[in-house]
């Protein structure tokens, strides 16, 4: 029992960003995803990877609103970085018998196909913002990502005022839009 | 400029900014404008991208310092095999590659031999022994003189010359053209033939192919009478493997038959050129036809494994027509050669099949 309610803590924690929960569940569950990695094929690089992607995938179920989980935090890793490891290997073309099959697996298949489609929203996000160029990319990563307020980014990039700011960075943001739009529609059709 | 302080507006909108009024007034316009409802619907989705992009990248951040600072705190074993050992875990990792690399390894191996086999099919001499027998001069001129007796008219050349080679021969046509192995006519500046009633013929090479090891000679002498027609025939098609067969040739100065059988379709090393026979041949014995119980020609008789007794090689009969008709090509005055394809033997028995047949087959003396 009481273990159970320190899992759901853990997983309130992983879902307020909480440094210590993060870092409770990376130690409690990475060693034995690294043995199945290293097990069948892959190195220690492969191993960190697809934990970390796993553990995404763990903290966008948790932050989700109709967040449930029916299994022990370890299986619900296991069962994904499974999955993800499975289709890692068959998209670099290698023959797979059977990745660990000892341990206890949930269905996952569900979650780690919209993760997939998330990455790659991600991925475009990320392109869109590298090919916005400075000061742009610094202003938009202040305010969207750092979530810094007006008044500190204007001291910080040196305008007058923060509406001066203001005015650079939404010019910033339609490009930025703009960029990301058009991939988006092609990306996604 | 516009753009900008409507998109200032519809964020200021979706992130609750506005007062109570302002947001009424936006509401409305929202509704009667469907481009600015359009615009905050686009850029709601932005938003919420963005929103997804940051948690993502700060959470990705995090990770990356948790597994440094994890593994610093040696909670985690960074590329430390967990539960097999090393070679182990590396045989399985690279297994795969190994097996590829193996095979390629072997098929490139046997890709070169093959061809270096198909290239120089002379390259396994070390292992085959040609038949062809270096003659003992001694016993040449001994037989020379005895055929200084017997053949006067032929005396002269033969004592001059001493013989460096002898196998055996068979015709395929009774105008005189014999076939024999192109290893014993090799390098040849005079060329008898013997009959088994010691009639000695001189006779030219019209034709060699060193690859297949055959060579076709002509009886080029005033005191040969060609023959209407030979009694055997040669055979196209390839004979079954265990079927009986026998060969007729010079050893010895006088003709030896021998038989057996034939043990494969393919000879030394998979030679498609030849077929492997379980008979006893010994040098002398190159060149000499092979037959089947019915007569038929199914090889010439060519090579013997050293490392092993009683087993010998044939070339196939079928590369006779293949080389006769190299012949017919390389000069038109063979046009008139033919390779006989019935046999009269059919039914006989051995010993009147061989009765037959001697009279056709040559020792072939080569100087």
């Amino acid at each position: 029992m009481k273990e159970e309610t320190n899992e759901k803590d853990l997983l309130r924690g992983l879902a307020k960003n909480d440094r210590k929960a993060v870092e409770t569940i990376y130690s409690d569950n990475y060693n034995t995803i690294q043995s199945l990695i290293i097990n069948n094929n892959g190195t220690s690089d492969d191993a960190r990877d697809i934990f970390q992607e796993a553990m995404i995938v763990l903290y966008e179920k948790v932050r989700s609103e109709n967040f449930e989980l029916n299994c022990q935090i370890k299986t619900y890793l296991y069962s994904v970085s499974r999955r993800l490891w499975l289709k890692k290997l068959q998209h670099a073309g290698r023959y797979v018998t059977e990745v660990g099959n000892l341990e206890a697996t949930v269905p996952v298949e569900e979650e780690v196909e919209d993760h997939e489609k998330k990455d790659v929203e991600f991925d475009m996000m990320d392109m869109a913002i590298s090919k916005l160029g400075e000061p742009c990319k610094s202003l938009i990563e202040a305010f969207y990502l750092q979530k810094k307020n007006m008044q500190e980014i204007a001291a910080d990039f040196g305008y007058t005022n923060a509406d001066n700011a203001k005015n650079q960075k939404y010019k910033c943001l339609m490009r930025l839009k703009k960029i990301f739009f058009t991939h988006y529609k092609n990306g996604n059709p | 400029m516009e753009d900008v302080m409507m998109l200032q507006a519809v964020e200021r909108y979706i992130r609750g900014e506005m007062t109570a009024d302002e947001r009424s007034y936006f509401e409305n316009l929202r509704k009667t404008n469907p481009e600015i409802d359009q615009l905050v619907v686009e850029h709601s989705l932005f938003l919420q991208q963005m929103e997804d992009f940051s948690e993502r990248k700060n959470l990705k951040a995090e990770l990356h310092h948790v597994h440094a600072h994890l593994t610093e705190k040696g909670e985690i074993k960074p590329a430390e095999l967990v539960g097999k050992a090393k070679v182990v875990y590396l045989w399985s990792r690279y297994k795969r590659v190994v097996a590829i690399a193996a095979s390629i390894a072997i098929i490139t191996t046997l890709g070169v031999s093959m061809l270096v086999n198909t290239l120089s099919p002379k390259a396994d001499n070390s292992k085959l022994q040609d038949l062809s027998r270096d003659v003992n001069e001694v016993k040449i001129q001994q037989n020379a003189q005895k055929r200084e007796v017997d053949n006067l008219k032929n005396k002269i050349a033969v004592t001059q010359i001493p013989f460096r080679t002898a196998g055996t021969g068979f015709m395929i046509d009774g105008k005189g053209y014999l076939v024999t192995n192109a290893h014993i006519v090799r390098n040849a500046r005079n060329i008898f033939v013997i009959n088994n009633e010691n009639d000695q013929f001189r006779a030219n090479v019209v034709f060699t192919d060193l690859n297949k090891d055959i060579a076709i000679l002509k009886i080029d002498d005033k005191d040969f009478k060609s023959i209407p027609s030979v009694p055997y025939g040669v055979r196209k098609s390839s004979t079954d493997v265990a079927e009986p067969i026998y060969t007729l040739g010079f050893p010895r100065n006088e003709i030896v038959y021998s038989e057996g059988y034939l043990s494969a379709k393919t000879g030394f090393n998979g030679d498609t050129l030849s077929c492997q026979l379980g008979i006893a041949a010994n040098p002398g014995n190159s060149g000499g036809p092979v037959f089947n119980h019915e007569g038929e020609v199914i090889g010439i008789l060519s090579t013997k494994e050293t490392e092993a007794e009683g087993v010998a090689f044939a070339i196939q009969s079928k590369y006779i027509f293949n080389v006769i008709e190299q012949l017919k090509k390389s000069d038109t005055s063979f046009q008139k050669v033919k390779v006989p394809v019935k046999t009269t033997l059919a039914g006989m028995n051995k010993p009147q099949q061989v009765k037959k047949i001697e009279d056709f087959v040559y020792m072939v003396k080569v100087n």
